[in-house]
């Protein structure tokens, strides 16, 4: 038996290297510091990526994406099939929970200013995986056609009608008419299976490789003699690990006790009902687009927003060119508020929109 | 060409606007400028239905707009009409068809020889000027159209015009008829569709008594009136033994058990021989009917306890997070054949009653089997969850001492 495994390796190993992987393997260390602890976030996203990928395979099988059958299909595997409740509950949490982890992962690698060269190519590939993954909650949400989610929708893509110029063609492009219909459900369900896979793998490939090559990134004012580095084979890995079980742990409680809910069937003929808002992570957005005047001199305050978020995204891509002092190794305690705020901000209209749903 | 144009604008102008206008602002323009009974008559025109339709204070009272000493004598002008005269005077247009399809060809005009069938315009003939005319539910001068919600006749204020009169003990106390129907029907499950849903298709008083023609349903008829909207449970008891008793013994068909102004939600406590049930009213506890009562209430009690049962399994599974959307559907099925029973008792045939609740006895048996694999399934899912935790959790406790013992080699 040995004898064999050792002749499949060799066998491998003579194609594809596998001896010198492990010897890099071996060699990688990380840095262990008081602030270690976040660096175990971009596992845990890669984790719950991997499940994402594998649930959404398994709901392929029996999903159907069209109006007439979208709603029923997920009927159908929530009540028919196999395992079917805790695959979609499974899909739909880990959606959730992986946004949240990405949004902690970029903030700590932000108040670490893990962006600062060399790494700045991978806060930028990280930023836009954030995007992506937004793109991939927003299309994902519309699936099921249940009221929520099919209101919701008609409300997100309200308000990219409402830019100049491109508002109108921009929101037909992404509505396939001017409003939600099957045209619609078709286009998210084509972007959330290939087109946003398509990009992701291409991102994420490059973020992992890029933390590869350079490593992880040690705060500011660590000296180099006094940081402790861990192998990261096996060390940091098992750790890794450790928190995986207990992402999967809390996901496994959270789908037996609180089942993903599916909802009553859209009605495009219906009104929209009280007290519709999107998914969490875009209500900072949404809150502050109800709070800003309907004015603001003589710009339309609802746009003053938009292009507010716009320029405020194109910043937080940036930092890592615009933090000079971060970019010499120096502290910047200047980008570090700028950071507190913009998180602030972000928890401050969250809860907002789920205490004061009335604004 | 030009200039006959000019000129027909020129004459349809005085032909359309110049009259009206006239006749609008002589006793209008007048009267606003007095106070109080005065005042309030021209004022509350500007509202009424017959000013929208180019009518003015002429058309009633005579008189001419254009007079301006108002102490002068003037032959055509009425005054204020006799209560006695009401109906003739505003019978006078509305009981001529050619004059009203003028503005509304739809509108009916046998109201005035209606009233005259009336219980109101019986008594007024006789010279009792009491009883209500037309300006009593319509309005004097600020008469709106029927469908304005704040016309005195539209459906949610006909029982308070009614009552107005109605439920006046002094005013009616020369005669011999109760003055609690507003107060009893302001109660009933008709006045909650109407008042509290806002359904406008609930009967009010001119429903069952009519409106022109108003007066109660004889015994034998009432039955015909509920029949208008409740068809089925009226066709069942048609064909029931107790259709040919309460002919015989003069018993009017729905009240009997209803009741009349105070028409309560029904209840299945009518139902049977206990406390509430109508059926012991008339029937001994001897008697085979009797027997049949409390069948049909056992039945009914039994049906509902078992729906009731089946719901509640399916209750605690959804909370539990199972997905039962198709069990309760299928429930919904036995609602509708517990609705089906209720309207059955109206035919007091247990063979009838007892074929249509086993119908419903197999779906809920259904739903109750898919209850009980929903929570089988609820505790299924529980189960794994505490397997599944329990091998992640030996899993991460093996990693713990992996870990551990990895970082003791670690020099520090």
């Amino acid at each position: 038996m040995k004898n064999l495994f050792q002749k499949l390796f060799a066998y491998f190993d003579s194609r594809l290297m596998l001896s010198t992987i492990g010897e890099l393997a071996k060699k990688k260390t990380i840095p262990e510091h008081k602030h270690s602890f976040w660096y175990y976030f971009g596992g845990i996203c890669l984790f719950l990526f991997i499940i994402q990928v594998i649930t959404g395979i398994l709901l392929l099988l029996y999903y159907k994406p069209t109006m007439d059958s979208a709603y029923e299909s997920i009927q159908f595997i929530m009540s028919q099939v196999k395992f079917g409740w805790l695959i979609r509950s499974v899909h739909s949490w880990t959606a959730n929970i992986l946004i949240g982890a990405i949004f902690i992962h970029m903030f700590s690698a932000f108040f670490m200013k893990a962006y600062r060269p060399p790494r700045d190519l991978t806060w930028i590939t990280g930023f836009f995986l954030l995007l992506l993954f937004m793109f991939f909650g927003f299309s994902g949400y519309l699936l099921p056609w249940n009221e929520l989610s099919f209101f919701a929708t008609r409300v997100g893509t309200d308000i990219a009608g409402t830019l100049p110029l491109i508002g109108k063609a921009l929101k037909s492009f992404i509505l396939g008419g001017p409003d939600v219909s099957g045209a619609t459900i078709t286009r998210f369900f084509w972007l959330h299976i290939a087109i946003l896979p398509f990009f992701t793998l291409l991102f994420l490939g490059l973020h992992i490789l890029l933390v590869q090559i350079l490593g992880m990134s040690k705060p500011i004012g660590f000296p180099k003699a006094k940081v402790k580095e861990v192998p990261f084979f096996p060390n940091f890995i098992l750790k890794d690990a450790l928190g995986w079980m207990l992402i999967l742990t809390l996901v496994g409680i959270l789908c037996v006790f609180f089942p993903w809910e599916l909802g009553k069937k859209a009605d495009i003929f219906a009104t929209t009902p009280l007290g519709i808002k999107p998914e969490w992570y875009f209500t900072f957005m949404f809150t502050t687009l109800k709070l800003v005047p309907a004015h603001f001199l003589f710009i339309e305050g609802e746009l003053l927003a938009i292009f507010g978020f716009l320029i405020g995204g194109l910043i937080w891509l940036l930092v890592p060119y615009l933090d000079r002092k971060a970019a010499m190794e120096q502290k910047s305690p200047g980008f570090s508020l700028l950071g507190l705020i913009v998180l602030l901000y972000i928890i401050i209209m969250t809860a907002l929109t789920y205490f004061h749903p009335n604004l | 060409m030009k200039k006959s144009i000019s000129g027909l604008v020129i004459f349809l102008f005085f032909i359309l606007f110049v009259p009206f206008h006239t006749l609008a602002d002589g006793c209008i323009k007048c009267h606003k400028e007095l106070e109080n009974a005065l005042k309030a008559p021209a004022e509350a025109f500007q509202m009424d239905v017959h000013q929208k339709y180019g009518l003015s204070c002429t058309s009633c009272h005579g008189g001419n707009p254009e007079q301006e000493d108002i102490d002068a004598k003037d032959d055509s002008f009425k005054g204020v009409p006799l209560r006695k005269d009401i109906p003739e005077l505003c019978g006078s247009c509305h009981s001529d068809s050619l004059y009203m399809r003028k503005f509304n060809p739809n509108l009916r005009v046998d109201q005035m020889e209606l009233y005259w069938t009336s219980q109101h315009g019986q008594l007024l003939k006789t010279g009792d000027i009491k009883v209500a005319v037309c300006t009593d539910c319509h309005g004097i001068h600020g008469i709106l159209e029927s469908s304005h919600p704040r016309s005195w006749i539209f459906p949610w204020n006909i029982p308070s015009t009614c009552g107005h009169c109605h439920s006046n003990k002094e005013y009616m106390k020369d005669y011999s008829i109760s003055v609690y129907q507003a107060e009893d029907y302001k109660q009933s499950v008709h006045a909650h569709a109407l008042l509290e849903k806002k359904d406008l298709s609930a009967p009010v008083c001119n429903d069952c008594h009519g409106n022109h023609g108003a007066a109660p349903p004889e015994v034998t008829s009432i039955g015909y009136v509920c029949r208008q909207c409740h068809p089925s449970a009226s066709e069942l008891f048609s064909e029931s033994p107790h259709k040919e008793a309460f002919d015989e013994l003069e018993i009017s068909e729905c009240e009997a058990c209803h009741g009349n102004h105070k028409i309560l939600p029904p209840s299945d406590e009518m139902l049977g021989t206990g406390e509430g049930a109508v059926c012991i009213e008339c029937h001994d506890p001897e008697s085979t009917a009797y027997k049949i009562a409390t069948t049909i209430k056992d039945e009914l009690d039994d049906f509902k306890s078992k729906m009731l049962n089946a719901e509640n399994k399916l209750q605690r599974a959804d909370k539990q997070g199972v997905e039962i959307s198709e069990a309760r559907f299928r429930l919904q099925e036995a609602h509708t054949t517990l609705i089906q029973v209720r309207n059955l008792t109206h035919s007091f045939s247990l063979d009838k009653i007892e074929e249509k609740i086993k119908e419903g006895t197999n779906v809920i048996a259904e739903v109750s089997e898919a209850g009980d694999s929903a929570l089988k399934e609820a505790k299924f899912r529980k189960r794994g969850l505490i397997v599944a935790t329990f091998f992640i959790f030996l899993l991460a406790i093996a990693l713990l001492f992996k870990i551990k013992q990895i970082e003791k080699k670690i020099p520090q």
